[in-house]
């Protein structure tokens, strides 16, 4: 880390549905409602009308209690739901019931941490659970639009929200916290991240010591790191040209990937917190917070050192296979498959992710098979194909699908191993390179040479070891 | 703290019709500001109440923990449309906010 970077201090506000929900948070609407017609899954609790009453959703209790838990939250033990009142379509009731934590409030949880890879510790302040607010459309923009439009489907949707100190010191370690709590909260299967929606991000920074920009809108855990990215170059340039930051909220336009200022009405105090005294309290006992630990599924952490010991992962690749949970469930299954686990993990970890960057997909979009995966690691391990005829494979694999046996079978990619064979191409290639053996006769790191000629005639299909050691021999009768 | 006699000044009264999205003219104000006063007046004998050393009380009640299963019930969104007085299909019609 260099100590430029560490003069920016960021923190980051997390919104994340508990999509697992079948309902919403505070009735009985049904919670599917991406792609249902506007104003279809409401009823007069999520709609504000009058003498509705709210009830919270068992679910989202245990649910919430599974998340602080695993995020290392001290959890409260006796809490209670706050109003938050503000003027806008987006609540029909005109508050949101959400928790807090001054003015008497108790959020759900407080002092979590998350560690990053280099043992950095990012202190959670609090957690707190609320309901999500409805979308809003417009006509053309919101600049453009004369009236907006209401959708309540996600209005009342249970929503947890964490706040970190300014502990990350740089975009990227935005983006390594958000990886991690990521595949945290997808283990624990609460949370469908691919649900579009699903998470949101308010971010600040402050470069320096200067003032803090609040950025609001980051529609999805990608675009954090951009809009991070973009607000720290434009602090920085601020800052070179002697304009001091001023503390303000932006608002991230995913469109044109830039933060512009945004006015904001509210402060702090005008949205006038006080207790829902619709909802009763919610204490939760020592013996539940034990049984939800109890039956928690197994999270990335643990999941990392059984990879280890199972599938004799070396501790970098079992990382990044947890990293997320798609690629640790399906690395788990290809590992099942294989004689040769190890290699399975450095076909997924170390080989998959440069082609996946490079083609702009992800490993659910790939139609292969995880026996595909394990099917290669066999052949590698049993020496059937060279590496760089595994690489071959591995590619064609990828991009069309097929099993490697059958792109094996029909390239030809067999190890040429019986030694007659590699003795002929190598008195071949030293006849063709009188020069470049002359050279390796006296100054050893010349035989690279010889034996790049040598990958090259035969595909990769010799195994260098083997090579080498004749290309020695031959030499040394030379 | 504020003078007893007159709690919420006449920008506060602005800056509450601003929040609140009301349109107030400046006899509005006035007028608004003295109703606003009047009721924080009669709250203000609640502060005559010594509650030194006694905990705030959320509930009434010593409910604790009233929870529903997360089980779907079919919506009613037919009903409560039919009661919204803007729409635009099936959207809800509201002015625009900025
Ligand atoms: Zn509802």
């Amino acid at each position: 880390m260099s100590s430029e970077s560490k003069k920016i201090k960021i923190g980051l506000e997390v919104h994340c549905q508990l999509t697992s929900l079948k309902t919403k948070l505070f009735c009985n609407s049904p919670s599917d409602y991406r792609e249902k017609p506007p104003n279809t899954n409401i009823c007069p609790v999520c709609i504000g009308t009058p003498g509705s009453l709210p009830v919270l959703n068992r679910n989202a209790l245990n649910y919430a209690t599974m998340v602080a838990s695993s995020l290392n939250f001290e959890i409260m033990s006796h809490m209670i739901f706050f109003r938050k009142n503000y003027f806008y379509p987006d609540m029909s009731k005109n508050f949101q019931i959400t928790q807090y934590d001054r003015a008497g409030g108790v959020p759900f949880a407080i002092n979590g941490y998350i560690l990053l890879n280099d043992g950095r510790k990012i202190r959670l302040g609090r957690m707190q659970l609320e309901e999500d607010p409805a979308k809003i459309s417009y006509d053309g923009t919101i600049e453009s639009s004369s009236e907006t439009y209401v959708d309540y489907n996600r209005a009342g949707i249970a929503l947890i929200e964490i706040v970190t100190e300014p502990d990350l010191e740089s975009p990227s370690d935005a983006r390594e916290f958000l990886n991690k709590l990521s595949s945290i909260l997808e283990h624990l299967n609460v949370l469908d991240l691919g649900l579009e929606g699903s998470v949101r991000c308010d971010a600040n920074i402050s470069h320096r010591g200067g003032k803090r920009v609040e950025i609001k809108n980051i529609s999805s855990f990608k675009e954090v790191e951009r809009a991070l990215n973009f607000e720290m170059t434009r602090q920085k340039s601020l800052a070179s040209k002697g304009i001091s930051v001023s503390q303000e909220t932006r608002h991230w336009d995913d469109v044109r990937r830039i933060t512009i200022s945004l006015r904001l009405k509210e402060e702090e105090q005008d949205y006038r917190y006080f207790p829902e005294t619709d909802l009763v309290p919610v204490t939760l006992s020592e013996t539940f917070i034990e049984k939800i630990n109890h039956d928690m599924p197994e999270l990335p952490k643990e999941r990392e050192i059984r990879f280890q010991q199972e599938y004799n992962h070396s501790s970098e690749i079992a990382r990044v296979l947890v990293k997320d949970k798609y690629l640790a469930d399906y690395s788990e299954k290809a590992a099942k498959e294989s004689i040769a686990p190890r290699e399975v993990g450095i076909l997924l970890a170390v080989n998959l992710p440069p082609f996946l960057n490079e083609i702009g997909k992800d490993l659910k979009s790939l139609d292969v098979a995880p026996e595909h995966f394990a099917e290669l690691a066999d052949m590698i391990s049993k020496g059937e194909v060279s590496r760089r005829s595994a690489k071959t494979i591995f590619l064609e694999m990828l991009k069309t699908g097929q099993k490697p046996r059958n792109i094996f079978d029909k390239k030809g990619l067999d190890v040429i191993s019986d030694s007659k064979s590699i003795e002929d191409i190598v008195t071949k290639i030293f006849k063709d390179n009188p020069e470049a053996v002359k050279d390796a006769a006296k100054d050893t790191k010349a035989i690279n040479f010889l034996l790049g000629k040598i990958m090259q005639e035969t595909q990769g299909r010799v195994d260098p070891s083997i090579a080498t050691k004749l290309v020695k021999q031959k030499l040394s009768v030379q | 703290m504020k003078t007893p006699k007159h709690p919420i000044s006449e920008k506060e009264v602005s800056h509450l019709a601003e929040l609140a999205r009301l349109e107030l003219s400046g006899k509005d104000v006035t007028e608004m500001r003295l109703h606003l006063n009047k009721i924080l007046d009669y709250f203000k004998m609640i502060d005559e109440v010594d509650t030194e050393g006694i905990s705030p009380t959320y509930h009434v009640f010593d409910l604790v923990n009233v929870l529903r299963d997360d089980t779907p019930h079919s919506p009613e969104s037919k009903d409560l449309l039919e009661n919204v007085p803007k729409k635009k299909g099936r959207y809800i019609k509201a002015p625009r906010m900025i």
